[in-house]
């Protein structure tokens, strides 16, 4: 098995599994293009049928009247079959850990860091450096293990408190829901270092009582209605990827929780070409949107860190971002048309117009109310013909102040590519160590050559230089052009190109940075992201300042090594940018290294504000940063939200107790 | 936040009992020339990138900050106004260069080696300055006793391979010939005496000052205090420098910034005699180079000892945590002047008031102070006439260094020396001021030979009084020790109450009027009174319970000896109110002020109604006038012209003040 990273030029069916999974990564033949999406496709196809036999039917409630509620569906409606996501989540996902069951981070007997399974391109490949980097960065070291509880144990979760009276009625409508422990536990939570650390130590708070997985807008109708009858809680649950203690029960409520789990809700209702606008069930998830508009020769372009798992809906409710938004636009940007089903029944507008003056934009109480208003159930969004063309690179920069005055130049000219990113220089090592084994001598030797190149003859110190990776998307030529107008600004600033790969693998390492948090919390090692949007003058202060506070609190609070705290810059704006923070650090010698944890997050969002940075970019509020609302969109702000969620859910149905 | 002040104070002043190394001796042993040629090789700020005298003073002429308020002076045309602010950006601009730091290692290493037995350093304090600098921008905040403090910090870094500081000076020290160029080489900036409302002026300079500490090219050292203090005292602190250095901070563009107070104490100060001559009202000599030569006799004396003791590094960001909300300055550029609120202009205040303080806290106090203060208690005619009894004076200066140890003051009482020795050598350094013999001690008082006339008794008071005044500077060195506990000793001898909180009442009282007069960090008036009684039961003095403070027979010579001791404080505040009071006219000019009081004085001296001469000087009148207009009792109506709130003058504070 020989793997190298093929480099993705020419590509014509790149589509975004092709970062994400080996079986989209056949660019190494770029022109057969045709020939391998064939081949991806019928092994997607097989994939999902053997996905739905092991299926199996959710406490004798088999969802046969949903088949009805999908029948309403239209012709367009052909590929329900081959979907990511089953109700049983447990069946292909981690219950205490991100993502696919059969992907993880390991160290193989030989002690060499291995990715397993068979989904991404790094998939069964040996990472060489990705040891000797953890134990340098944080002290970490294989004999000292710290291992998750193996299987969920059903005991430890409290049975659930069941309104006898819904869950009649919920019956005879027939819409398929459940009181398995393992179901309930899987929707508890989202990703946040804390709930993971605790399901790890087989810890089971507050679960929901009953999940429900509605097939269609109606059904979510009758689940709102019943729920308001008989008084129950409802906490929508989309792709369950929260970082923002969204989807943790509030301890305080003593109705009986169901969470409405959208994941059924998974069509492409219709695809409107005149308009280039697509109608969607909110559940669908990420790369199952991208994949079947792709289908189509379409794609909406908006691809979020973790569009593995998260879902429409889920992007609305939080004001989601994607990579690619400099071409695409964020959510907000890409949204047409919102249905949502509340406690005062369904909002949505009359018309499909691109934009409206019709007083303050009801689309924005919707849009980022996390769930506190009700379930959004279709969207319409905008979609666009697939790119012709696909090119990533890099420039690497002598430091990062360089780096910044670079992205600040592209701000300002407007030329950002589909993604630019500058990785501070403990994320460039960090990259580096998650190099795959090379396969050749003659890369290696190349590398070599690189290093030599840019440290020795350029005179870029190791430990300062930075990288900037980016993605073109486009027509071949202007594309060209495009790349040649960012790599001369670039120039400008000290940066000189350091090829596809490094960019490339940039990306890649998005995708499995969550997987190796993992293996991390193996090692004594815990960490997080966060992160916030700040104006341009203050991206570099905000960035040295937030890592300084990390690197301080961690020492106050008696963290025994330096922590890693890191940042990049992922998304340009006129106005300014997002800056993503990583913070891990090895917690051995502390007794509640959770909390250490959480108060340095906290010193660490403190620090934000301080600076200038916005509470959120794109997570959103959740539970996790609700203290700091009132002083982020004043009082009077406040009481604005508060009087909406009054009017709309009196009765607090909506009761997951986020944002306000 | 009190346990905060109460930690700095109590730890910036290290360990009770800390190694100084006498730095001189070394010097004796090794050749000057070796010594200036020595190499330098310090290590600088981590965060900083070099940058030489013209990048710093491009970067402030270029500033976003500057252009903006150049574009605002109106009246003449931008290019113009542009050339103003490079013309006081020259005069200005310090040049510091390793060449002239070595010509004047050589020099001042010469001179001091001249003029002092010994100076003595805490090394420690050094070390943590060491590691300091490489950490975040430093500010070296030394006390101002005498121009021989100018270079003795930079003299001290070069000796020990610390980057040397940039210092604020005063202009006039820039217009000395050849001196003036020498200083600005050794790092020195100058700034004008009278800014007055000139706006392009403060904004060169607070650019020219914020963009050091922001880029950490070098430690800025500068006096919190203002000027050199004439009176040996602490001076009330300055904010307007500490403010544009403090502000890099509040603003976010840096992380942290490090404040080292450093304590010089002199055995002997070079000027001594000058200082009493000013506040007379004899105007001091400018500063020229000739004045300088001429000085040159001084260097035929012995000043004793001198004492740098560089106290603990004070984080700003610990300082300053939970006093104030940095995020005011985020929706302002900040590049944009920005009135800061009230709450960070109290915070500037505390900051420089607790500087002042831990200088004070970190002074080492010569037997000759506890004499100084000794010898004032003594009626006057004993002093010029028949003279002070030897050995009374003795044992009671050791009873004094003993209530000094109580206070924790920190003495710098020569070890292993009999006391009798420490004594007459003391008296002999201080020749000028007194003379023992025949077992007792005078007061000299400069005859003027030239003159044959004799003294009118006028003359003769102002003769006695510029000895007195050298006396008083000295015993004002030992003055921060006793203050609290001393005026805790006056509001019990003037109330009688035995009730803590009547005593407190009208210690906040005193405190209030002598906030000009004596150091007190604001807002802490409930932790002086504390500490006052605290000390007072430490040596025995007074008997605390939970309500009331009964004064112990044991104590009465403690607090006699207290009450005295701010006795001068007491009356000259008194005669000034009562001049005001009687005096008919409402409005007033200070030019008529001054010397209306000191001729009311000398006659109430002269009568015999008076008992001290300090109300002579110049410092306490400006003092009692600055405390009058804090409190509201008169009021400028514009430069030099006062009028005064009868009712107020008239009631409650000279009503409340004590007669005694």
């Amino acid at each position: 098995m020989c793997h190298t990273f093929p480099a993705l030029t020419s590509d014509r069916s790149s589509r975004i599994c092709s970062l994400l999974y080996k079986h989209g990564s056949s660019m190494a033949s770029n022109s057969s293009g045709s020939d391998s999406s064939d081949r991806q496709r019928i092994a997607q196809q097989r994939l999902s049928v053997i996905a739905g036999h092991l299926q199996r039917p959710v406490e004798g409630n088999s969802g046969i009247l949903a088949a009805e509620c999908k029948a309403q569906g239209d012709k367009l409606d052909v590929s329900s079959e081959r979907r990511t996501v089953p109700r049983r989540r447990q069946e292909i996902m981690k219950w205490n850990g991100w993502g696919y069951s059969d992907s993880k981070f390991l160290y193989n007997k030989k002690g060499q860091a291995e990715f397993t399974g068979k989904r991404y391109r790094l998939s069964g490949m040996i990472i060489p450096g990705l040891r000797e980097w953890m134990e340098s960065t944080f002290g970490a070291n294989l004999q000292h293990k710290t291992p998750a509880a193996p299987i969920l144990n059903s005991s430890a979760v409290q049975p659930p408190t069941l309104n006898e009276a819904f869950l009649k009625e919920l019956k005879s409508t027939g819409i398929p829901f459940s009181h398995d422990a393992e179901d309930r536990v899987f929707r508890s939570h989202g990703h946040c270092l804390h709930e993971i650390f605790a399901l790890r130590e087989g810890k089971i708070g507050r679960v929901p009582d009953l999940v429900v997985w509605p097939n269609c807008h109606n059904d979510v109708v009758k689940i709102v209605e019943l729920a308001c009858k008989h008084n129950v809680c409802l906490m929508p649950y989309g792709g369950g990827t929260s970082v923002s203690s969204a989807l943790e029960c509030p301890p305080e409520e003593t109705r009986s929780i169901v969470s409405l789990d959208t994941s059924q809700m998974n069509r492409i209702l219709w695809i409107d070409e005149k308009n280039l606008t697509a109608h969607v069930e909110a559940g669908i998830v990420g790369q199952d949107l991208e994949r079947l508009l792709n289908e189509s020769g379409y794609c909406t372009g908006h691809e979020p860190d973790s569009m593995e798992f998260s879902s429409l809906g889920g992007w609305v409710a939080t004001r989601a971002s994607g990579m690619k938004k400099n071409i695409y636009g964020n959510i907000e940007d890409l949204v047409v048309h919102i249905k949502m089903v509340t406690p005062q029944g369904v909002i949505e507008k009359s018309c499909q117009g691109p934009r409206m003056s019709t007083g303050p934009d009801v689309h924005h109480f919707i849009m980022g109310s996390e769930g506190t208003l009700g379930v959004v159930t279709e969207v319409t969004m905008k979609i666009r013909p697939m790119p012709e063309y696909q090119k990533y690179g890099s420039v690497v920069f002598p430091n990062f102040e360089m780096g910044v005055a670079c992205l600040r130049e592209v701000a300002r000219q407007r030329c950002a590519p589909a993604s630019i990113r500058l990785m501070d220089n403990e994320q460039f090592k960090f990259g580096h160590a998650l190099k795959p084994q090379v396969s050749s001598i003659f890369t290696s030797f190349l590398d070599g050559l690189k290093k030599f190149y840019i440290t020795k003859f350029k005179g870029f110190d190791p430990n300062r230089l930075c990288v900037a990776t980016l993605l073109f998307e486009g027509d071949r030529e202007k594309v060209l052009q495009h790349e040649k107008q960012v790599y001369d600004i670039a120039a400008k600033f000290g940066g000189l190109a350091a090829g596809e790969d490094n960019g490339q693998r940039g990306y890649m390492l998005t995708f499995v940075i969550a997987y190796l948090r993992d293996l991390g919390m193996d090692y004594y090692v815990i960490g997080e992201s966060f992160e916030t949007s700040v104006p341009w003058d203050r991206v570099l202060d905000i960035c040295r300042n937030v890592k300084a506070r990390i690197v301080r609190e961690c020492k106050d609070k008696g963290v025994q090594f330096p922590p890693l705290s890191t940042c990049r810059v992922t998304q340009t704006y006129d106005a300014g940018a997002c800056v993503y923070f990583y913070f891990a650090f090895n917690y051995r010698g502390l007794s509640d290294p959770v909390h250490v944890y959480e108060q340095v997050e906290h010193a660490a969002r403190e620090e934000i504000l301080a600076n200038g940075g916005s509470l959120s970019h794109h997570h959103g509020v959740g539970k996790l940063r609700k203290e700091w609302m009132r002083e982020t969109i004043s009082s009077v702000g406040m009481g604005m939200l508060k009087s909406v969620k009054d009017y709309v859910d009196p009765n607090n149905i909506f009761g997951n107790r986020n944002l306000l | 936040t009190s346990v905060v002040v109460l930690v700095v104070l109590r730890t910036a002043s290290l360990k009770d009992e800390e190694e100084f190394t006498d730095i001189l001796e070394e010097r004796r042993r090794t050749t000057d020339l070796g010594y200036a040629l020595r190499t330098f090789n310090p290590q600088p700020y981590k965060g900083a990138p070099y940058s030489s005298t013209s990048d710093l003073k491009k970067a402030v002429l270029e500033s976003q900050y500057l252009r903006y308020i150049i574009a605002l002076e109106t009246g003449s045309s931008v290019e113009k106004v542009r050339q103003e602010a490079r013309g006081i950006l020259e005069e200005m601009s310090h040049n510091l260069q390793l060449g002239f730091i070595r010509l004047m290692a050589y020099t001042v290493n010469k001179v001091f080696k001249r003029l002092f037995r010994s100076i003595y350093v805490n090394m420690e304090g050094l070390n943590m300055l060491q590691q300091a600098i490489q950490e975040s921008p430093v500010i070296l905040m030394p006390n101002h006793r005498s121009y021989v403090d100018f270079l003795i910090v930079s003299f001290i870094l070069f000796t020990y391979d610390i980057p040397i500081p940039v210092i604020a000076a005063g202009i006039p020290l820039a217009s000395m010939k050849v001196v003036g160029e020498i200083l600005r080489r050794s790092g020195a900036f100058f700034i004008r005496r009278a800014i007055g409302s000139d706006k392009l002026y403060w904004a060169v300079l607070s650019e020219y000052v914020r963009t050091i500490v922001r880029t950490g090219c070098a430690p800025l050292e500068f006096y919190v205090e203002g000027f050199r203090s004439r009176t040996l005292k602490s001076v009330v602190p300055k904010l307007g420098m500490m403010d544009m250095v403090l502000e890099p901070y509040f603003k976010g563009e840096v992380f942290d910034i490090t404040l080292v107070p450093i304590s010089i104490s002199y055995d002997r100060v070079v000027e001594e005699s000058l200082l009493a001559l000013e506040l007379l009202g004899v105007p001091k000599p400018k500063e020229s180079t000739t004045g300088l030569f001429k000085a040159s006799r001084v260097l035929q004396e012995d000043y004793g000892c001198m004492h740098v003791n560089f106290g603990r590094p004070l984080s700003v960001r610990q300082l300053c945590e939970g006093k104030i909300n940095r995020s005011e300055y985020n929706l302002i550029p900040r590049d944009l002047p920005q009135r800061p609120s009230t709450e960070i202009q109290d915070c500037v205040n505390w900051v420089a008031h607790l500087i002042v303080r831990t200088q004070e806290e970190g002074s080492l106090i010569s037997p000759w102070s506890l004499m100084a203060c000794l010898l004032l208690q003594a009626p006057i005619t004993t002093l010029t006439e028949e003279g002070l009894q030897w050995h009374g004076l003795t044992e009671k200066t050791l009873w004094l260094r003993k209530l000094v140890l109580d206070f924790r003051g920190r003495l710098n009482w020569p070890a292993h020396t009999p006391d009798s020795d420490v004594m007459s050598s003391t008296v002999a350094l201080h020749h000028s001021i007194v003379h023992h013999k025949a077992g007792r001690v005078c007061l000299v008082q400069d005859g003027d030979p030239a003159s044959q006339d004799p003294l009118s008794p006028e003359e003769g008071v102002m003769r006695t009084a510029a000895a007195v005044l050298m006396l008083v500077s000295y015993r004002n060195q030992a003055l921060h020790v006793f203050v609290r506990p001393g005026i805790l000793a006056t509001a019990i001898h003037i109330t009688k109450s035995t009730q803590k909180d009547e005593l407190f009442s009208f210690f906040c009282f005193l405190r209030d009027v002598f906030a000009n007069e004596f150091i007190f960090i604001p807002g802490r008036a409930s932790q002086d009174f504390d500490e006052a009684c605290s000390l007072l039961q430490k040596c025995g003095a007074v008997h605390m319970s939970e309500q009331e403070v009964t004064v112990l027979e044991t104590g009465l010579e403690v607090l006699s000896f207290l009450q005295k001791l701010l006795q001068p404080f007491l009356d000259s505040y008194q005669l000034i109110f009562r001049y005001l009071c009687e005096n008919g006219a409402h409005v007033f000019t200070e030019k008529q002020f001054l010397p209306a009081v000191q001729n009311l004085a000398t006659k109430l001296i002269l009568s015999g109604d008076l008992h001290t001469f300090e109300v002579l000087s110049s410092d306490t009148q400006k003092n009692v006038l600055s405390a009058l207009r804090r409190l509201e009792a008169v009021t400028k109506l514009r430069a030099g012209l006062y009028i005064t709130q009868k009712e107020l003058l008239g009631g409650s504070i000279p009503t409340r003040f004590p007669l005694c």
